[in-house]
């Protein structure tokens, strides 16, 4: 990516049609190193070796007990990720959507957002719940089909989950602009919003029409792109020639990319593009470079269009494995305190397995709620028809 | 004598697309994750390799576009096959599907045609949740200048792809999502499919059941349980939602005097509420009992299995619906 070239290279001409879906192997090698290299202007703080850098815009001391904390965060993340993933495939929820490879990323910015400020998440946004103080156990309900989401999103300030592509950025432009409306813009107090989305939404006109009014109305609005190289099989490459926090330019906004495994950086960037935001100096695009590790949902096979190659290439700029060895070699963290942490995960996945085996079943009449916000007569009759209806049959099967 | 061999609805939307792609050059395919991936169904499974990327286009992650593109690419003379996921999405484009490809033709004077074709999965039953399940096949069936069809059968789905892309007009054809494990034996020699015509699935004396799509086998296996009472239904498969088959359904009706529609979509504003309405204007006085109706739940569809069992229309609602038309009247 770091090649400018790359993104004008045309298709060559005429490939054999038998042969084109498979890369050769220069591409996958191309491939490997343009999607693992974030380029010149990544940002960074923590090298994948656990090795920590300066940047001369986007630096921040952080504590012992700070990157302890981020540490635990992104382990327990990833353990209730995988936990809600095994359930999946026990049956007890209807479908998993991996956060695993995007840990860092998410931690990053869920921990930059104060209490005060507004997230509004795509689907895999399960770390940013978290340090929303969003209980896994509300997170596998919903997948589970117990409920739709059973958190507050005024309260935690974390708005639902969105299954259609890009629809929430320009949810989210309309609440950073009510913000500035109602004058929580402007200083050291001032609120912000921060909206999730992946490479894949990018090409989205929702997108494209949420980067222009959060423009021109210097939305309080931080647009955090998780580039994780796939939008189910289509390489970033499918959606975009030039890197994608480039296209802020176009826009009028500042972008940024910062290394997506690098919790630090990402902590760092959004911190930084929150206070913009705080100070009336929205909109800020920031991408995260990151990768998903997984497939990306339970029902798909990624290796039905990626090698592993690329994943192992990944493998070793995981997140959670840089910070591991940053805080044991400069003896911030001890065997011991890992050991606690590991075991707080492990308890943690049993206390989220039981509670989702446990999950009660709800009423089938719950299907008629909150269609509208006050009862309605024509849907309270076709509740009552339904009940009397289900009565019936012996047993109340349907 | 015809040879003939067991294929699957999936695998034959596959053949239906193979066949056009290798008639036709003008052909070609575009949509998310059809390619590398072969579509989210697996029904485009392995034709990247077969046809190249050229005619096999994996776009970017833009439905607007690619079916604004599709109506373009139709001008200049090809004849596209968009894929779009779900009905659901293809939200993101109605303005060039309701704005663009149904009035461009009227709107030139006739000087342009649009032979567009559109495939997207439709219906629930997967708990997929409100945002993949709806049917909104019924608000394409009201807009003049598409053409709509809901093949139900294998044969349909094999058939109609070829029918649709020589049809001059932008055709929309809607797959059920529940249809593509579904299997029967076709004929090895196919001969060609029409896009007009409703077809009487089951010929029955007491009852017309209408229906289309991912209902159909339902309708089928209610006519069978109501059989066993001695009620005979008669089930038509709509197959073309727009324009519709007026004649089979008024013909069906008179002759049995009773009539249940059976419909995915929601009751009110519905494909089932405009078919009541007609036999109401074209049968009235053939008929011994109201029409009844067998919709989906005025809800968005619930993402837990037993509610969205619940909510949408099953054998026994059919059954139940059947027994009070049947009972009712003279
Ligand atoms: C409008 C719309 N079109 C298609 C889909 C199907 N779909 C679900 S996820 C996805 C890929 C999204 O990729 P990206 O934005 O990169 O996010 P990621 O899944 O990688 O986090 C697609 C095409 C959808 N949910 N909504
Ligand atoms: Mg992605």
């Amino acid at each position: 990516m770091s090649s400018p070239e790359r993104w004008t290279q045309p298709q060559p001409a005429g490939t054999p049609a038998a042969t084109a879906a498979r890369p050769t192997s220069e591409q996958v090698i191309a491939g490997l190193r343009a999607t693992s290299e974030g380029g010149p202007e990544l940002v960074q703080l923590l090298t994948p070796e656990g090795e920590r850098v300066h940047h001369p815009e986007f630096d921040v001391d952080f504590s012992d007990e700070e990157l302890r904390g981020l540490y635990r965060d992104m382990v327990l993340v990833r353990r209730a990720d995988r936990e809600a993933n095994a359930l999946q495939r026990q049956g007890q929820l209807g479908l998993w959507v991996p956060l695993l490879g995007q840990e860092a990323a998410q931690i990053g910015a869920g921990r930059a957002l104060r209490p005060e400020d507004m997230a509004f998440p795509g689907y895999r946004e399960h770390g940013v719940a978290w340090c929303r103080g969003i209980s896994p156990k509300d997170i596998m309900g919903m997948w589970r089909g117990t409920d739709h989401g059973s958190w507050d999103p005024v309260e935690r300030r974390f708005h639902l989950y969105t299954i259609v592509i890009g629809n929430q950025c320009l949810n989210a432009t309309g609440y950073a602009m009510g913000q500035r409306f109602e004058g929580k813009v402007g200083d050291d107090n001032g609120e912000a919003t921060m909206v999730f989305f992946g490479d894949g939404a990018t090409s989205q006109g929702d997108v494209h029409e949420a980067f222009v009014w959060a423009s021109v109305y210097d939305a309080p609005l931080v647009f955090f792109c998780q580039n994780n190289q796939w939008a189910i099989s289509e390489p970033t490459e499918r959606q975009t020639r030039l890197p994608l926090y480039q296209r802020a330019r176009g826009y009028g906004f500042p972008g940024i990319r910062v290394d997506g495994n690098d919790v630090l950086a990402s902590l760092a960037v959004s911190r930084w593009a929150l206070e913009e935001c705080r100070h009336g100096n929205g909109p800020v695009l920031i991408e995260a470079f990151t990768y998903r590790m997984d497939a990306h949902t339970t029902s798909d096979d990624a290796t039905r269009y990626r090698h592993s190659d690329e994943l192992e290439a990944w493998k070793l700029k995981d997140p959670i494995e840089r910070v591991r060895v940053h805080l044991s070699r400069n003896g911030i963290a001890d065997h011991d305190w890992f050991d606690a942490v590991q075991a707080e995960a492990d308890e943690l996945a049993a206390e989220l397995r039981e509670h989702v085996y446990n999950l009660p079943d709800p009423p089938t009449e719950r299907m008629f709620d909150h269609v509208y916000a006050e009862a309605n007569p024509v849907l309270a009759a076709q509740r009552d028809e339904f009940l009397s209806y289900m009565s019936t049959f012996a047993g109340g099967e349907h | 004598m015809t040879t003939t061999r067991k294929t699957t609805y999936r695998e034959a939307v596959r053949e239906a697309l193979r066949d056009a792609l290798s008639r036709d050059e003008r052909v070609f395919l575009m949509g998310e994750d059809i390619g590398r991936y072969g579509g989210c169904y697996a029904v485009s499974l392995g034709l990247l390799e077969e046809f190249g990327p050229e005619r096999i286009r994996d776009t970017p992650l833009s439905e607007s576009a690619f079916v604004g593109a599709g109506i373009g690419a139709a001008l200049v003379g090809m004849r596209p096959v968009v894929e779009i996921m779900t009905v659901n999405f293809s939200l993101l484009a109605l303005d060039q599907i309701v704005n663009n490809a149904a009035t461009m033709p009227h709107m030139s004077g006739g000087q342009f045609s649009i032979p567009l074709v559109i495939r997207m999965t439709t219906g629930a039953g997967r708990q997929l949740a409100a945002q993949h399940s709806h049917s909104l096949e019924g608000w394409y069936a009201h807009i003049p200048g598409l053409r709509v069809v809901a093949p139900a059968t294998v044969a349909d789905a094999r058939g109609m792809l070829w029918t649709a892309l020589c049809d001059p007009d932008p055709v929309l054809i809607f797959e059920h999502a529940s249809l593509y494990n579904t299997a029967a034996t076709l004929a090895e020699q196919l001969a060609p499919v029409d896009i007009d015509h409703a077809a009487v699935r089951r010929a029955g004396t007491d009852v017309t059941v209408i229906t289309y799509g991912g209902t159909l086998a339902k309708s089928l296996e209610a006519a069978e349980e109501v059989a066993a009472a001695g009620v005979d239904a008669e089930v038509i498969d709509l197959r073309a939602l727009r324009p519709l088959d007026d004649a089979t359904i008024m013909d069906s009706v008179r002759r049995t005097h009773r009539a249940v529609v059976v419909d995915e979509g929601w009751r009110s504003g519905s494909l089932a509420a405009e078919i009541s309405a007609r036999i109401t204007e074209q049968a009235f006085y053939d008929l011994d009992a109201p029409v009844e109706r067998v919709c989906t739940v005025e809800t968005p569809i619930p993402y837990a299995q037993h509610l969205e069992r619940a909510a949408l229309p099953q054998q026994s609602d059919i059954v139940a619906a059947v027994r009070r038309v049947v009972a009712g009247g003279g």
